[in-house]
């Protein structure tokens, strides 16, 4: 009898550290989320750009200088989600930048509907590896805009790209970086997304 | 044989006596099959609820085949009609389409094979080949089956709600977002993902009992390494549901909260990401494939050392084999992603990664090739099915190396060739897995003697039928006709044809096997305790043709001198 309440618990103790394995992967599924946002944040993965303080941006100003003073062409994209009655565009398609000096570029969003409109906007660059390298100080990423009817904003994105991009072997070849931004329409209004 | 008889009657002594007591008493029907505890009548259940859904399943491919022979839409408008939607809308067409492709992908993978190999052979088996009494948890396993059968009625349930399109969630089997999210409304989704919970949590219930009883319930002296092979398939296989599955329960609990509560984990307006969806889906997903095709390895090992009448060869490297496949199984997901934008280096990585488990798996084959070298041979029926198995799985194999390649992929993703590479490894592999375990053990559960003959003209009409369906949609898909589409252009036609003829062969074949069955419980002869004689010997034939219905009452002792392969008692 004594042998039989042993292998009970002894189930019980291995059937218990299966079912808390399976609850550790449930949690790592959640975990996941947050993880790779901080993995893309990290790595620059899909694009994702950098965030950078002013001071960061002297800093790669004085790196910059001693570099040479070479260019690099950057592309301005803008996109609407099917949903958002905005016309969102840059103010300059293309523009050609000093690596490591700070450009100001401008992006204009007018809303065309009747109604006020809440949007919020998505971004990354092309090519991918271009991402970790992309510096914005200042820019309207996932700040909520609300436009009144025919209201029209300009927005500014203060960047600057790292003067590291110029050793990393991936970013031999690309000359031109392209930073596109996708405007949303925020969720929580009245009227249903129609897309 | 007469040696062996005598043998077991030896070792038996003990506990045939206490069987005339009560080992066999059974409870009545009602509490035997509705509140079962006995791990075999579980399996019993679990086998008869996958042969269910696996002719549900079968079904619609028939109807999938049936549409695709020619060109042009012909079928689907009556199915349409018969489910009360509009037949002259194409778009109800397609959408009806697509709940057919999801229906057939969960069905044969989650209430099909899973059920079939771990549910029914494993709860069989892996009790009787470890000299256990019964699982370590046997009402655990009793809720894994009805919540695997909860979750087949949920499935069922979506196809008569409305999924968006029309009736039915179109999704695919993996469920991508934002198709799963904003792309489908109404409540047909919802239950399709609410039955993958139901279906996840039955297998991880089940994983975790057979986890423990292969740890804790092995007879004395039932080393690790001394385990019959499908045991070692069955606890890998555990190990990869209950790491593989909660991930998959969490990308979809996130789909639900996405869908019904606003939340914005695959939603880019809100900040999520779709691939992220995609990522943790595939992270389950690959391990679910081995999880479906694992223990048929184990199978596959039992039969071709049964009749080769030899110990399988390179038993350690069979196990750690699998071991293997197991761990490297989870670092090879991104291999289903490669057109979701990976950097060359990542696609780099991820073709060498997938490339490596080639080499698990080729020890594999050529240990079951070197297993027959030289071993004396009888082509019962549960023996060819194996070969076929081994012909077939390797066909698959080769194409999915060549499929491991990011650069290729490009070109070939979603197309009929990708369709072709998975049928081969689990249409042929798994399911001749099946029907190998299936002839092999038949006997055994039922007491009854199936007719081999009837199961020879099966496997040939099965071989043929599969062949013909499958093997031409390599050249489809080369040509490049995309998956998951009932129309095309007429350049496709020829092969198209050929495959739905393959489709009726196979169908046919289908036929002999429901014949077979009834014919074995009609007139069957009964079953000796081990008919297949002296190459079976793992310790479930031992006992009698059906076990009774409490087993190793006195626990079966293997001695030291008995080597991996042999678990039978010492002969008089």
């Amino acid at each position: 009898m004594a042998a039989i309440i042993a292998i009970d618990q002894r189930n019980a103790r291995v059937g218990m550290l299966a079912i808390l394995g399976a609850l550790a992967m449930l949690g790592l599924g959640y975990a996941s989320v947050p993880l790779y946002r901080l993995f893309c944040q990290v790595t620059g993965f899909g694009g994702t750009t950098q965030r950078a303080s002013e001071s960061d941006a002297d800093a790669a100003a004085r790196i910059a200088q001693s570099a040479g003073g070479r260019t690099i062409s950057i592309r301005f994209d803008a996109n609407t989600a099917s949903d958002l009655p905005w016309t969102f565009r840059p103010a300059q398609p293309t523009d050609t930048v000093q690596i490591g000096i700070r450009d100001l570029t401008t992006y204009v969003a007018r809303n065309d509907s009747s109604v006020p409109i809440t949007g919020t906007a998505t971004f990354n660059v092309e090519p991918e590896q271009a991402g970790r390298y992309f510096n914005k100080i200042q820019c309207f990423c996932f700040t909520e805009q609300t436009l009144k009817p025919g209201q029209q904003v300009s927005m500014p994105v203060l960047y600057y790209i790292d003067p590291a991009a110029l050793e990393d072997e991936r970013m031999k070849g690309v000359d031109q970086i392209t930073l596109s931004y996708t405007f949303h329409r925020v969720k929580e209004q009245g009227s249903q997304p129609t897309g | 044989m007469a040696t062996t008889a005598k043998g077991l009657d030896a070792h038996h002594d003990a506990h045939a006596h206490a069987e005339h007591h009560g080992a066999d008493h059974k409870p009545g029907f009602f509490a035997r099959w509705f509140m079962s505890t006995n791990h075999k009548d579980i399996g019993t259940l679990y086998l008869i609820f996958a042969i269910f859904a696996g002719i549900i399943g079968g079904a619609i491919s028939g109807i999938m085949r049936a549409e695709l022979a020619q060109p042009g839409i012909q079928v689907l408008g009556t199915w349409v009609q018969l489910m009360g939607g509009d037949s002259a809308s194409m778009d109800a067409n397609y959408h009806l389409w697509n709940v057919f492709i999801t229906a057939h992908g969960l069905i044969m993978v989650f209430f099909m094979v899973m059920p079939a190999i771990i549910g029914g052979f494993g709860n069989w088996f892996v009790p009787l080949m470890i000299g256990a009494p019964d699982m370590a948890f046997p009402r655990m396993n009793n809720i894994s089956f009805w919540l695997t059968v909860a979750g087949f009625c949920s499935l069922l349930f979506s196809l008569f709600v409305p999924g968006g399109t029309g009736m039915g969630a179109g999704v695919g089997w993996t469920v991508y977002a934002p198709l799963s999210t904003s792309g489908s409304t109404g409540p047909a989704v919802d239950f399709a993902i609410f039955s993958l919970h139901l279906a996840g949590a039955g297998s991880i219930l089940g994983a975790t009992n057979f986890i423990t009883t292969i740890f804790n319930m092995r007879a004395p002296g039932m080393t690790l390494h001394k385990m019959p092979l499908f045991v070692w398939s069955v606890l890998v296989t555990a190990f990869l549901l209950l790491l593989a599955l909660p991930v998959l329960a969490a990308a979809i609990t996130m789909l639900l909260t996405d869908r019904n509560f606003g939340t914005t984990f695959y939603d880019p307006s809100g900040g999520g990401d779709p691939v992220l969806y995609q990522h943790l889906f595939w992270f389950f997903g690959h391990p679910e494939v081995y999880i479906m095709i694992l223990p048929g390895f184990g199978i596959i090992s039992q039969i071709v050392a049964t009749f080769s009448r030899k110990p399988v060869f390179g038993y350690l490297g069979m196990a750690y084999a699998m071991v293997a496949i197991g761990v490297v199984g989870f670092i090879v997901w991104a291999h289903h992603m490669y057109t979701t934008g990976l950097d060359v280096n990542t696609k780099m990585y991820f073709t060498a990664a997938t490339m490596v488990i080639a080499v698990p798996t080729g020890v594999k084959i050529f240990s079951w090739i070197a297993t027959m070298w030289g071993g004396s041979i009888e082509f019962k029926s549960p023996m060819v099915w194996a070969l076929g198995f081994i012909f077939l799985f390797t066909i698959g194999g080769v194409t999915g190396v060549y499929l491991a390649n990011g650069g290729i992929d490009d070109a070939v993703h979603d197309t009929y060739f990708v369709v072709a590479h998975f049928h081969y490894v689990l249409s042929m592999g798994a399911v001749f897995a099946l029907f190998a375990g299936f002839y092999y053990w038949f006997p055994k559960m039922s007491g009854k003697m199936h007719s081999e003959l009837l199961a020879h003209l099966h496997f040939w009409g099965f071989f043929i039928g599969v062949n013909v369906i499958f093997f031409p949609q390599h050249f489809l898909g080369l040509d490049g006709m995309p998956r998951r589409i009932p129309d095309y252009t007429p350049a496709y036609g020829y092969w198209n044809e050929v495959s739905t003829i393959g489709y009726y062969i196979m169908a046919a074949s289908m036929l002999l096997f429901f014949a077979n069955v009834a014919y074995a419980f009609l007139a069957g002869r009964k079953a000796a305790d081990n008919y297949w004689g002296e190459g079976a010997t793992t310790l479930e034939w031992t006992l009698s043709s059906p076990p009774p219905f409490h087993q190793y009452e006195t626990l079966p002792v293997i001695e030291d001198h008995h080597d991996y392969h042999d678990h039978r008692p010492e002969k008089a």
